[in-house]
């Protein structure tokens, strides 16, 4: 029951742009509130002067951020997603495929290039947390198994950026399924002995942290990024109780012993360019 | 142990009730009629299932845990206990055994019969000690090439403060990594409750084979209802959406056998249920016998490299 009703029926308020970074000229940080500069973030890679809060960034952002106008090449934009289950609940599955098609998501929630960092060949896979919250079905399983299979194939280093709430619902048990399928994969890739860096980008969880995310050679997380199993709300509910300050964040993650380092985004490039020669010699 | 009806079996308890009072009244007949107008509803009742009373049955408090399956079907069995990191978590049992004669390694979840011992097994939900201890196991079993088989029964993984500084995450991963190139047969049974990456934990096998009325998804139909419409008494409805049970999942190639169950469940028979699951797991051991290590292997990455549901497209570039 709310305090508040709107007086007449029908009114209602567009939500669909909330949360977006707004075009205009100044941008209000999400953890600290400053109003900032909108071109004084991006040249900082989309990083809060003030507090270094990471701002969740478009696959195309993390791109040009690694690559820097060197050339990469998309692979498997061929992939498209079905609906296995006809499902339809609150919304049919369907329809919200029909709408980020209409968004020229020819990605779905992954993106796979391959190209040079450094000068190290790599194949790298980024997450795209505003396609369905990045959630992994058969179309994520699949790209990503083919990354790890065609890294195994070219004995080219993998590199995952996750950002993902986990599997996705509207597939049902086939969503599932892809955690043991690319799971599989890297144990090829494992025992080929050919690296796999995980980076671990807000927010991942899920059957994604429960499955690649954690299974890096070296899994690095960017700062004050949400890592964990299950969501703080579901935990919450569970325990009935409140969480600890800081639970779940990058720096915890780093403190319990589940990451190797963590890394601010404007010398993750280097870093990784570091890791991949020392492990090629 | 008392009997326990469903809230769609309420017609059936009924009955039972009378049947309990011709009994202690010594009226045999009427005991012999009621008896077989009990069976006739049973069978009426369970011959058509829609999916959230599939869940129910799934869940239901009599159902033969894995433990039971141990005891009917493994001889010597000699439990193992303990990650060696942390803990021995009694959410999951371990251990070896003889079956049909042959040494096995049977790894399983289990919930509680009471509530002293649902308490104790924390109703089922393992945290990260659980996957650790049901991985050295299985890497002992490799070791002394033991077949593994896994029983799946849980509402899902525990959603704890301490799993998580435990690394529940990285627990289940790594399972799910090793478990794909483990060098000796692994079965797995969905006995009852596949809840999430909680049940793939110990389920990436050469074979999974699902009783008929267990259910095996990616998320609990609560906390799908919880998401999507915000009302987890929506369960119902979010149990119809998403194709849980036996039947489609066998669609999608991610099950491979259907084990028939009693009239009424396995509750209402466990020891036929043990049994015919013992048949189906004999018979597919001795299939996966036959194979050499790489052939397992293989066998095990296609099974899962397969399942999924995809569209190709003209290349868009």
């Amino acid at each position: 029951m709310s305090w508040f009703k709107r007086k007449d029926e029908n009114i209602t308020t567009d939500l669909s742009d909330r949360g977006k970074i707004p075009a205009g000229l100044w941008l209000k940080c999400d953890q600290c509130g400053e109003i900032i500069y909108q071109k004084e973030v991006a040249a900082f890679g989309m990083v809060c002067p003030k507090c270094s809060y990471h701002f969740p960034i478009p696959p195309q952002d993390r791109l040009e951020q690694l690559f820097n106008g060197n050339p990469y090449k998309f692979l498997f934009r061929d992939i498209q997603p079905d609906d296995p289950l006809g499902f339809s609940a609150a919304k049919s599955y369907r329809d919200q495929l029909k709408r980020q098609a209409d968004r020229k998501k020819v990605d779905e929630a992954v993106v796979v290039v391959e190209g040079k960092l450094g000068k190290q060949h790599v194949i790298v896979a980024i997450m795209d947390f505003s396609f369905l919250g990045g959630s992994m079905g058969s179309v994520v399983g699949e790209k990503l198994t083919l990354a790890a299979e065609t890294a195994l194939e070219k004995k080219k280093a993998l590199i995952i950026f996750s950002c993902s709430g986990g599997a996705r619902m509207m597939e049902g048990a086939l969503s599932l399924m892809q955690m043991a399928k690319v799971s599989a994969a890297l144990a090829r890739l494992d025992k080929a002995r050919i690296p796999y860096v995980s980076v671990l980008t807000h927010p991942t969880t899920g059957g994604v942290t429960a499955s690649f995310a954690m299974l890096g050679d070296m899994n690095i997380a960017e700062p004050g990024a949400l890592v964990g199993f299950a969501g703080p709300r579901v935990i919450q509910q569970t325990i009935k109780a409140d969480l600890p300050k800081g639970f779940q964040r990058s720096e915890f993650l780093l403190a319990h012993g589940m990451v190797d380092r963590v890394v601010p985004r404007n010398r993750l490039k280097d870093e990784l360019i570091t890791i991949l020669s020392l492990l090629h010699g | 142990m008392s009997i326990y009806f469903l809230p769609f079996e309420k017609e059936l308890a009924g009955i039972y009730n009378k049947l309990e009072t011709a009994l202690a009244f010594d009226k045999i007949d009427e005991a012999n009629q009621l008896e077989d107008k009990i069976n006739r509803l049973r069978e009426n009742i369970y011959s058509n299932l829609d999916e959230w009373q599939v869940a129910q049955v799934a869940r239901h408090p009599n159902r033969p845990y894995t433990i039971d399956y141990i005891e009917g079907l493994i001889e010597d069995f000699t439990e193992l206990h303990g990650d060696r990191n942390f803990a021995d978590d009694p959410a999951i049992v371990g251990g070896i055994g003889r079956f049909h004669g042959k040494t096995v390694c049977v790894i399983g979840h289990q919930k509680g019969h009471d509530t002293k011992e649902k308490i104790a097994r924390n109703f089922g939900m393992p945290r990260p000690e659980g996957y650790r201890k049901a991985l050295r196991l299985m890497k002992l079993a490799e070791k002394f090439s033991i077949p593994i088989i896994t029983l799946v029964d849980t509402p899902g993984a525990y959603p704890g403060i301490d799993a998580e500084e435990r690394g529940q995450a990285e627990a289940i991963a790594r399972n799910l990594r090793e478990m794909a190139t483990l060098e000796v047969p692994v079965i797995t049974v969905i006995i009852g409750e596949g809840g999430s990456g909680g049940a793939l934990g110990i389920a990436v096998a050469n074979r999974v084979l699902m009783l008929q009325y267990s259910i095996y998804s990616v998320i609990s139909p609560e906390g799908c209802a919880s998401i999507l419409w915000k009302d987890a008494a929506k369960a119902e409805e979010a149990a119809k959406a998403l194709k849980f049970t036996a039947g489609p999942l066998k669609e999608f190639g991610i099950v491979d056998e259907i084990i028939p169950e009693p009239v009424g469940g396995a509750h209402a028979n466990p020891k036929e249920i043990i049994r015919t699951t013992g048949e189906y797991l004999h018979r597919q051991l001795e299939e996966l016998n036959h194979l050499k290590i790489k052939e397992l292997q293989e066998q095990r990455y296609r099974k899962f490299r397969q399942i999924g549901k995809i569209i190709k497209v003209e290349q868009n570039v």
